[in-house]
């Protein structure tokens, strides 16, 4: 036999998906800018190539990273994606060495026991075949965790799956039909030739035993056919294109692409790379401790798919980064989030073509009122030289104990410092940035831009992880921004301040501005470390939660703020530690409004340890040390 | 007759209701968590708006409750109460139990804690008190700064802790506007040279006389209104507090020098009151507070049977409202009982 016309739904199916590929290729390729191209070409022949074949392979087929924090959701995602990978390889491989030819068309090996019904007498014929058996069932097993997921997601370790739409659903019928069809049509064709192994040819025994094998495997054969056919046909417009498209996204990634701040190629991909696993509703503090369950990562990713009104979705997020920490796929949703919130002002009209499977997007710039420098009341302040410059920010001006703190570090430290916004200065611009208001903030940036400039300072010290990523992220500076956390350790490890040992069973809340968005953890437990004894929570490092006080946030009722911020301190205090402590003058605040504990600032820490020194009194504007900070330190 | 009704909380609705229900002829228990009966009268010095001595108040309270059918508790706190049948079984921190035909709420109000605005930096700097702190200075004519020096700039910062979102408390105390206009007067005589400035929202003079006495403040005190709430507090190099204002209504912002900033602290549920209630299953409005059955009739009336409140652990509520509240739930409790035979 050569041909069969059930193969057409398959092939119809095939060439689309792959012609579709090619297309939307080349469009997304187009839409990239200069240097993102250049970049994926020096990647296409550089290291970037191997490393993500090696990715694909650990991430979209093995699903690694979900297996690791959730084995059995991990097992689902890799039986079907690895199962099927190998049933492609091993069928292709099957149907070149025992087919009529060599160099076969795909059909060939998809449906190789229909053309090769009497294949698998032999004993390596045979143990192929068992091989081949081994993988469907592999498949099948996960399957069945998927149909399971779908009804009781608890049974994966999830305690909520993801919603779908009316497409999704076709897609997913034909894709939960594709390998039980084959099961069936196989062993309706082993029956009849008394061929198969231990699970088609079981099970076609037992079939032909009662039925009429031969003529029943025919329209099984069709339905395997059709159900692939439909599943590529249907794809672009399902969420299942994340199987093509997140190979692109590994590529993309490793040859150096980011998501910036205007929606592009990349935003894209990695929309269409979400493939709905539902983890980062799981690790939602919006979810689990404050009842709100339609703003989750995959939901935006899906709203944005679906060109969706987005306002609610996204501006309602604590922005604390524990989505983009445990998405499998790596997609970099906060920055996502912020594109959508930046473009509310230019109002994206989408064109579709083609009945949605291409699109071209059309930018309407809505016009906004020239308002002039909007700050022109800012007090002009004379800045005088000075080698450490302290910034507490507006937040630490609202928690004067912090302010207070520094101050007595400072003092003690005997460097030569000045205190940059000591009659309430000019906040960093990041609140501003958060709602999307970057020309705004870009004016308050100026501002303190040249405040710093013209103080000479090497060293910008910051009270505020929210001023601290801000100032090192978005200002144009020549000097080392260091948070006081950073700078107090400094100051320990130079010997510059004198710390006793507390008698203080503590424990650490980790910011999120400080910790998953700007990478410092170390820091802080160092100076805890010596200064008390420090006890672990379950919550440490990467795995912090957000105090629920975030500035990301504006659409938040009180009470839900309040809600999150009591579940995070009941967590944070269940081994009844002396204190709380924190780094941020916002978290400190929002916690403290939720525990009996005391909650103090690393800083007040620090100068309970220091008041157990001698006070030598040196003055505020002290002649600087021989050695100053800025150059000692360079190695963090 | 010969039926007995615990009250718990010796505060001036406890020990007024406890004196009324004796004088009816029943047999009470007045039980109070503190070494002394009297609540937070015993802290004040002037009360508003007659700026007549509490003591006096006070000494009349304690003849109240000098009478043969009621039993002092003191130093006790009652852990909870179940009800069996139509009796009440209280019992207090020392594992006694004490058995009552109708249970009457006294439990009053705690203090808002002002170390929960921190930018007002109480607890922080030593300059910045309380009302309450203000009252013992008065009580024991004292009235200086932590170094020793007699303050000369002296602000009143109203509405700390009430009508506050970010606290979670959108209710107004209602005491605190007179109590501010009441104290602004007091330092203005102990210190004659002193300004004082009053920082407020909204100036809420609705009692009798109220309105004669801020009259007062201003045109024969001169203290100074300004309608502007502190954003913050610090200090300056001379260690003098500084606190940032806006005038809304010359719509300029502000930076007040001062020697010494009062905290007008708002009214709270009380903590143990919120422990019983909870304990108990006692309805709570939305302000934490008691929730009555009925806020036109039947405000002494609780959601479960037999159980009656007083005084400001419904709401906030000056001495001469708290005083007719505890002789309404006397009438409620006899009604009650009479009803119960």
């Amino acid at each position: 036999m050569n041909f069969d016309p059930f193969v057409i739904p398959f092939n119809i199916g095939l060439y689309f998906i792959l012609i579709y590929a090619v297309v939307r290729s080349v469009i997304w390729f187009r839409e990239l800018s200069r240097p993102d191209k250049l970049r994926l070409q020096r990647g296409f022949f550089g290291r970037a190539f191997g490393q993500s074949l090696k990715e694909i392979f650990l991430e979209s087929l093995i699903h690694r990273k979900i297996l690791k924090s959730n084995p059995r959701l991990g097992y689902m995602h890799m039986s079907l994606a690895f199962g099927w990978f190998l049933l492609i390889l091993f069928g292709t491989i099957e149907a070149d060495i025992f087919g009529e030819r060599h160099l076969n068309p795909p059909d060939r090996a998809i449906f190789f026991r229909f053309f090769n019904p009497d294949h698998g007498k032999t004993f390596f014929e045979s143990s192929y075949a068992f091989m081949m058996d081994l993988i469907l069932a592999f498949i099948l097993s996960g399957l069945v965790l998927a149909v399971i997921k779908r009804f009781s997601s608890k049974v994966v370790g999830m305690k909520k799956t993801t919603k779908l739409k009316p497409l999704d659903k076709v897609a997913l019928t034909s894709l939960w039909l594709i390998f039980p069809s084959r099961l069936i049509a196989e062993s309706l064709t082993s029956g009849a030739y008394g061929t198969g192994s231990f699970l088609t040819g079981s099970l076609g025994e037992w079939f032909a035993s009662f039925l009429p094998a031969n003529e029943l495997a025919y329209p099984f054969w069709w339905l395997y056919s059709l159900s692939l056919g439909t599943f590529f046909v249907l794809l672009p417009l399902t969420r299942y294109l994340h199987i093509p498209t997140e190979l692109f996204l590994i590529f993309m990634r490793n040859s150096g692409i980011r998501t910036g701040d205007r929606p592009g190629t990349y935003s894209e991909v990695e929309v269409h790379s979400c493939s709905s696993c539902g983890m980062c509703i799981d690790v939602c503090q919006l979810g689990f401790s404050a009842g709100i369950n339609t703003i989750q990562a995959t939901y935006l990713m899906k709203g944005i798919r679906n060109r969706e009104e987005l306002h609610d979705i996204a501006h309602n997020c604590l922005m604390c980064g524990r989505c983009d920490q445990i998405c499998p796929v790596g997609i970099e949703i906060s920055p996502i989030r912020m594109i959508v919130r930046r473009t509310e002002d230019i109002e994206n009209v989408y064109e579709s073509r083609w009945k949605g499977y291409l699109r071209s997007r059309i930018n309407v710039v809505t016009p906004r009122q020239e308002t002039g420098t909007s700050y022109d009341f800012l007090p002009v302040r004379k800045q005088e030289k000075t080698d450490v410059l302290y910034f507490a920010g507006c937040m630490t001006h609202l928690t004067p104990s912090i302010k207070k703190a520094m101050v007595r570090i400072l003092d003690a430290s005997g460097l030569k410092w000045s205190f940059m916004d000591e009659d309430g200065g000019v906040c960093c611009g990041r609140p501003l940035m958060l709602e999307g208001n970057d020309r705004e903030a870009r004016e308050l940036i100026n501002h303190n831009s040249d405040l710093i400039w013209k103080s000479g300072a090497r060293t910008l010290v910051t009270s505020c992880p929210i001023c601290y990523k801000v100032f090192r992220e978005s200002y144009y500076l020549d000097l080392e921004v260091l948070h006081h956390s950073q700078f107090i350790k400094n100051l320990i490890d130079e010997g510059l301040v004198d710390l006793n040992y507390l008698q203080k069973r503590v424990t650490y809340h980790t910011p999120c501005e400080l910790g998953r968005r700007s990478g410092v953890y170390d820091e802080p437990l160092e100076v805890i470390k010596h200064v008390a004894s420090l006890e672990a929570t379950g919550y440490d490092n990467e795995n912090s939660l957000c105090c629920g006080g975030s500035l990301g946030n504006i659409m938040l009722s009180r009470e839900k703020r309040q809600k999150i911020a009591e579940d995070v301190t009941a967590r944070l205090t269940a081994c009844s530690p002396d204190s709380l402590i924190t780094a941020c003058p916002l978290c400190k605040k929002t916690l403290a409004q939720a525990t009996s504990t005391r909650v103090m600032d690393i800083a007040e820490l620090a100068v309970e340890a220091i008041a157990a020194v001698p006070e030598v009194k040196k003055t505020r504007r002290g002649v600087s040390k021989k050695k100053v900070i800025g150059e000692t330190t360079a190695t963090i | 007759m010969g039926k007995s009704v615990v009250v718990i909380g010796g505060g001036t609705a406890g020990m007024e209701a406890a004196g009324r229900l004796a004088h009816e002829g029943y047999s009470v228990t007045l039980i109070e968590k503190g070494e002394e009966f009297g609540g937070h009268l015993r802290d004040w010095y002037h009360l508003f708006p007659d700026r007549r001595s509490s003591d006096e108040v006070l000494a009349y309270l304690n003849n109240q409750v000098s009478h043969q059918n009621i039993r002092l508790l003191k130093g006790q706190r009652v852990t909870g109460f179940q009800r069996k049948g139509n009796e009440f079984i209280v019992s207090t921190g020392g594992g006694d139990t004490i058995n009552a035909d109708a249970l009457l709420l006294a439990t009053g109000f705690d203090l808002f804690k002002s170390q929960r605005k921190e930018e007002y930096g109480y607890g922080i700097y030593d300059n910045v008190i309380t009302s309450a702190d203000l009252e013992m200075m008065f009580r024991k004519k004292d009235l200086r700064l932590a170094n020793g020096i007699i303050p000369e700039r002296v602000g009143f910062l109203h509405c700390v802790g009430s009508r506050d979102e970010k606290v979670g408390n959108i209710y107004c105390s209602k005491l605190c506007c007179v109590t501010a206009v009441k104290q602004a007067i007091e330092v203005r005589k102990m210190i004659p040279s002193a300004k004082v400035f009053c920082f407020y929202m909204d100036m809420r003079m609705g009692g009798a006389l109220y309105e004669e006495l801020y009259k007062e403040a201003q045109e024969k005190y001169s203290v100074s209104f300004i309608r502007g709430k502190v954003s913050e507090v610090a200090v300056n190099i001379n260690d003098r507090l500084v606190a940032k204002v806006e005038d809304t209504l010359a719509g300029r912002p502000l930076k007040m020098e001062l020697d010494m900033l009062v905290l007008m602290a708002g009214m709270e549920m009380s903590e143990d009151g919120i422990k019983l209630a909870d304990g108990a299953k006692l309805k709570r409005g939305e302000n934490r507070f008691f929730q009555p059955a009925d806020h036109h009739f039947g405000t002494n009336i609780g959601n479960m049977k037999g159980v009656f409140y007083a005084g400001a652990c419904t709401a906030p509520l000056n001495i001469t409202e708290t005083i007719s509240h505890a002789r309404s739930a006397v009438t409620e409790i006899v009604n009650y009982l009479n009803s119960e035979k």
